[in-house]
């Protein structure tokens, strides 16, 4: 009797390592375990046993019934597993292929250089200002002590407006310096702005073209002197190059509108090269603008946004910036 | 202003070689943009007389010369050249020369007759470029000399640029003084020499206009010979300047404004009718100036005039009619000072200048006229010969030299280097500036030569160029500290800016001047701004749209082959030249694949609702309203404007297709602009709590008029204003079958929500029986 529990067991987990069908798992259950199956059977003949048989002869039997079990879970358990790994293999991608969907874009150049600067400035707490492209010849000139005649309006060739009157021309701003008077009409000290922008000159070759950009910067309070503005200029222009030890001079120039001005030149692999022009804000400028020249002082300074751009990406012509071909743009993303 | 080197050292010689005298002045703020040697580098090139010439037996081109080069023996040299001949002097190059272009002379045989060296023209030396024979000196040059020496070849030409406010600066005397100063080396004294009136001829002169011309001083010369040549070293002083030769007396009068600054001219006597005098132009007058320009005069043009028409026109130019020309033979010098006001921007208005306007319009020395016109007088003497009348001259009221204060303490607050008195003196007095101090206070009398020193901090810039900008030290600031402020109901344009990039644009920049044909097309603008002076026709007027650069853009990338392009632009239009006509535009442009060409995202080109789904994220979290429009760049039934809040903020939409072959373009391209002021101002951000209960979700298909929009069924929903409708969104729209023809199938998504209790099924069904009313109300029907 007990052998042929074992025969029974034998068969039965053989039929179950046999089986690579989740249902019909079910039904060799069903064969061995369930109402009708035939170690079920076995259990049921307990009952007819005497008592001493029927102690051995039911450990035995559900033994067999314990391991059928056992062995049942276990084959489903593989079965599950083998479903997934198929499934997992049929489902595998070709993670090489390029992700899918809309791309990104990219800034142009010399707003990079632009933002660049005015985080690096903000840093020091400088505001951003702005302010017309059309100027009154009043802003762009002569709160800026050039009067009319002035030479130094053959420094920058102005464009004019129709509409301009000739007590009131109106021009194309040649500079951004306009915005520090806009600015410092409405506001008293301290003043701590930069103001970048477009400005136009009539001019047009692979260096200078009729439209380009600059910024301005202005701080006057009661004790800014030409040091500071060494400081901050030579301390922006050696974090924007990233260059701790650039080499960084000032050479007296002329601006009407600073008093002592200086030209901003820095070391290049090729020499001396000029960057911006700066000085301490002339007391006819404060006293145009209603600033006590006495009490504050002050100093400005401008440079060429475009010209920051190509020194930082190595652009050699100017007019790449305004040509807006992707093929150049998309280097920039 | 150009200038040799050797001429300035003859003023003054510091010890210093030559590229520490440009660095000198460049740091003191006269930039030597140009340093150059008047010559190429040569060697073993000597003075040379050619005693003989015998034609070379084998060629009929060549001779055989012997060559005195100041030793015993003459040289034999083969030459080519047509106008070798006995007697005359020319450089020759001797065995071991090296000439320049890497050219070496050496011992050879020329056509079997051995030759020991070069007989050499200007262009083989470098000095011109002329080719067409041998460079032949005076009959004076010391044979055996170095040609260099000989020629003063060893120099350089310094050229300086020069910024307006230092006039003074604008000749040899003035360069001289400055090195002076900055180097403490002595400055050889003028020594020019008042020239004894030998004759009593004079011209009456008048200052009509004294404020304009306040001094003038003028003197006849008689019987000079004006065909006189000018001398070498004057040509070649002249030369090395940048100024050609023409004529002694014109070159006098030329060398006299390069050596002491001083504009001269010179007047054929015999055409002056009577006195001269300085008055400004009368309505109606003329004159024909050198150039041969006719001008005609205004009421402020400043001219010299005799007593029957303006001779000159003062400061710029001198008459054609009045000018030395050959046969001339008495002259009157004029050497005046004419207010720099009066003479800037005439040259501009006239379209030419002059050494001489240049100078005058930015200040010229009133002390120096006479030391300049006794100057000239000799030279014109010792070149042309001639007898001098006396020197006439009248004076008005010449500019004011106030003195100047400068504070010592004003020194440290605006450099941020404290000096003291004395310091600052003994800088002030290296300039030749008459200095008195009192207390903290310096007074300081500016030179006539000076025109920029007016108020203090003239002089401290004076006082910092001279102790050196490079010795004011750098050091962290005192002043006061400010955190910026951080408006949290403002979007920065770098926002904005990623917004784009994010949505795969790339940013352009394009010009702000444009066609004026794109004004009228791309925004219906007949009257844009006008430039008065325009670069090109193609950017004659100011936009008052960006969207005509983007067009132009994308037809230069199509024409580069690309097949998308996508861009954007901020920037300032122009509907005015007021300052508030003049708002910033945020423009994009898209055109090709909605996406780019890749698999498995279809081929679908970019429509109005791509870009519509742009313009959504730039207003987020406001909304707009898309309302048909008319407008004359885009297609009018694929276009909208935006409405928000109310107010028209821009527009959206595809090109018009008649504007396609127009711009020559591949197809049109779906466009947006929009008031960058709009998308700046956020609203202020107040949390709402979330409700914690499930929300329900229904759909409706509703059945409409083709032409109903769909924007006035959520309208009509929102008006009912139900708070358990969380959101209505329409997420298809289905034209087909079993729906009729003419009619379209629009689902909605309705969200329901309830923040104080489970949603139960008769809610739900009231609120969406009033939803389906409202869509009964617009002419729906319920698809079923």
């Amino acid at each position: 009797m007990t052998n042929n529990v074992q025969a029974i067991l034998a068969q039965g987990l053989a039929q179950l390592a046999a089986t690579h069908d989740p249902q019909e798992l079910e039904n060799v259950k069903a064969h061995y375990v369930g109402k009708q199956g035939s170690i079920t059977a076995l259990l049921k003949q307990l009952a007819t046993l005497p008592p001493e048989e029927k102690k051995t002869f039911g450990a035995t039997v559900n033994q067999a019934k314990q391991a059928f079990e056992a062995a049942l879970v276990a084959r489903r358990e593989a079965l599950a597993a083998e479903k997934l790994a198929a499934q997992l293999a049929a489902e595998a991608l070709d993670i090489t292929q390029p992700g899918r969907g809309q791309g990104k874009g990219g800034l142009h150049p010399v707003t990079l250089v632009q933002q660049r600067i005015e985080a690096l400035f903000s840093s020091l707490g400088f505001e951003v200002a702005d302010g017309p492209e059309i100027e009154t010849d009043f802003h762009n000139f002569e709160a800026l002590n050039i009067p009319k005649d002035h030479p130094a309006r053959a420094m920058q060739d102005t464009f004019y407006v129709e509409g301009s009157t000739p007590e009131a021309p109106l021009v194309l701003r040649t500079h951004t310096s306009p915005i520090q008077v806009r600015y410092m009409l409405e506001h008293q000290p301290p003043i701590k702005i930069i103001a970048p922008g477009r400005v136009y000159r009539v001019d047009s070759d692979a260096t200078h073209s009729p439209m380009f950009h600059q910024m301005e910067g202005l701080w006057v309070d009661e004790n800014v002197s030409f040091a500071d503005l060494k400081s901050v200029l030579i301390d922006f222009l050696r974090k924007f190059f990233e260059q701790d030890d650039l080499q960084v001079r000032f050479r007296p120039s002329f601006f009407p509108f600073t008093e002592p001005s200086a030209e901003i030149d820095v070391l290049g692999a090729r020499g001396w090269l000029e960057v911006g022009g700066c000085g301490m804000v002339h007391p006819n400028v404060l006293k145009n603008v209603g600033i006590d020249s006495e009490k504050h002082t002050g100093f400005a300074f401008g440079i060429g946004l475009d010209r920051f751009a190509m020194l930082y990406y190595g652009v050699n012509d100017l007019r790449l910036f305004f040509e807006n071909d992707l093929g150049f743009l998309e280097q920039f993303r | 202003m150009q200038f040799s080197e050797q001429w300035l050292r003859t003023w003054v010689n510091p010890a210093l070689d030559s590229e520490a005298l440009a660095h000198l002045l460049t740091m003191a703020g006269l930039e030597v943009e140009e340093n150059d040697p008047a010559a190429p580098a040569f060697s073993q090139v000597f003075v040379a007389e050619v005693l003989s010439v015998q034609k070379h037996p084998d060629a009929d081109r060549l001779n055989v010369c012997s060559v005195n080069v100041g030793e015993a023996e003459p040289l034999q040299i083969v030459c080519g050249a047509p106008n070798v001949a006995p007697g005359i002097k020319v450089p020759c190059a001797r065995v071991g020369a090296a000439l320049p272009g890497d050219f070496n002379i050496k011992q050879a045989k020329v056509r079997g007759i051995e030759s020991c060296g070069m007989l050499c023209s200007a262009k083989e030396l470098g000095i011109s470029d002329e080719a067409s024979g041998l460079l032949i000196l005076p009959a004076d040059a010391p044979v055996g000399l170095s040609i260099r020496d000989y020629l003063n070849l060893d120099d350089r030409l310094f050229t300086l640029k020069l910024t307006p406010n230092r006039a003074d600066c604008l000749s040899i005397r003035g360069i001289a003084r400055e090195v002076a100063a900055l180097t403490g080396t002595e400055l050889d004294p003028i020594g020019i020499a008042p020239v004894a009136a030998t004759i009593s001829d004079t011209r009456k002169v008048t200052l009509a206009a004294s404020d304009a011309c306040p001094r003038y001083a003028g003197r006849v010369v008689k019987s000079v010979n004006q065909a006189a040549p000018t001398p070498d070293w004057m040509k070649q002083r002249l030369e090395r300047s940048g100024v050609r030769a023409i004529s002694a007396i014109v070159d006098i009068t030329n060398y006299v404004l390069l050596e002491l600054g001083q504009p001269m001219h010179a007047f054929d006597l015999a055409k002056l009718q009577g006195g001269i005098s300085a008055r400004f132009a009368q309505a109606g007058e003329t004159i024909k100036l050198l150039n041969d320009k006719e001008l005609a005069l205004e009421p402020d043009m400043l001219v010299i005039a005799d007593e029957a028409r303006p001779v000159a026109l003062a400061g710029i130019m001198g008459g054609a009619e009045s000018s030395v020309e050959a046969g001339c033979r008495d002259i009157f010098l004029e050497s005046a000072f004419f207010t720099p006001g009066v003479i800037a921007g005439k040259a501009r208005r006239i379209g030419f200048g002059s050494d001489s306007s240049h100078r005058f319009e930015r200040g010229v020395d009133f002390d120096n006229c006479i030391v300049a016109l006794e100057r000239a007088t000799q030279l014109v003497l010792d070149i042309c010969g001639g007898e001098a009348g006396p020197v006439v001259e009248e004076t008005a009221q010449l500019p004011a030299r106030k003195p100047v204060a400068l504070r010592v303490s004003r020194v440290a607050k605006v450099l941020g280097v404290q000096l003291s008195a004395d310091e600052i003196l003994g800088l002030l007095r290296r300039l030749d500036l008459a200095c008195d101090i009192a207390g903290d206070v310096i007074t300081v009398a500016p030179p006539s030569f000076r025109f920029d020193i007016e108020i203090e901090e003239d002089l401290i810039e004076e006082v910092a160029r001279l102790f050196g900008y490079d010795n004011v030290p750098v050091q962290p600031s005192s002043t006061r500290l400010f955190m910026l402020p951080q408006p949290g109901n403002r979007r920065g344009k770098a926002a904005l800016r990623n917004l784009m990039v994010g949505r795969d644009y790339q940013e352009s920049v394009t010009y702000a001047f444009v066609e004026e044909k794109w004004e009228a097309d791309f925004a219906g603008n007949n009257q844009p701004v006008k430039l008065i002076n325009p670069i090109a026709s193609q950017m004659s007027v100011m936009r008052s749209t960006l969207l005509g650069g983007l067009i132009n853009a994308l037809k230069y990338n199509q024409s580069r082959k690309h097949e998308r392009v996508r861009l954007f632009e901020i920037g300032r239009i122009f509907n005015s030249t007021a300052a508030d006509g003049q708002p910033e535009k945020i423009a994009g442009l898209a055109w090709g694949g909605r996406f780019a060409e890749q698999w498995g995202t279809g081929k679908e080109s970019v429509d109005f609702f791509d870009v519509k789904a742009d313009v959504e994220a730039l207003l987020a979290p406001r909304t707009a309203e898309f309302r048909r429009t008319s407008h004359p760049a885009l297609h009018p039934g694929r276009s909208a404007e935006v409405v928000v809040d109310g107010a028209v903020i821009g527009v959206l939409g595809e090109l018009h297709p008649k504007w396609v072959p127009v711009y020559d373009l591949a197809s049109a391209p779906v466009v947006f602009e929009l008031d960058l002021a709009a998308l700046t101002r956020i609203d202020a951000i107040r949390a709402t709590p979330v409700s914690k209960f499930q929300p329900v979700r229904r759909d409706l298909a509703l059945i409409v008029e083709e032409n109903l929009p769909a924007e006035s069924l959520v309208k009509a929903f929102d008006s009912l204003d139900n708070p358990l409708v969380t959101a209505i969104k329409l997420f298809d729209v289905y034209r087909g079958k079993g729906v009729p023809e003419g009619r379209k199938s629009l689902a909605f998504k309705v969200l329901l929500q309830d923040t104080h209790k489970t949603l139960t099924e008769s809610d739900v069904d009231a609120a969406i029986a009033g939803i389906i009313r409202k869509a009964e109300d617009c002419g729906a029907t319920l698809r079923v």
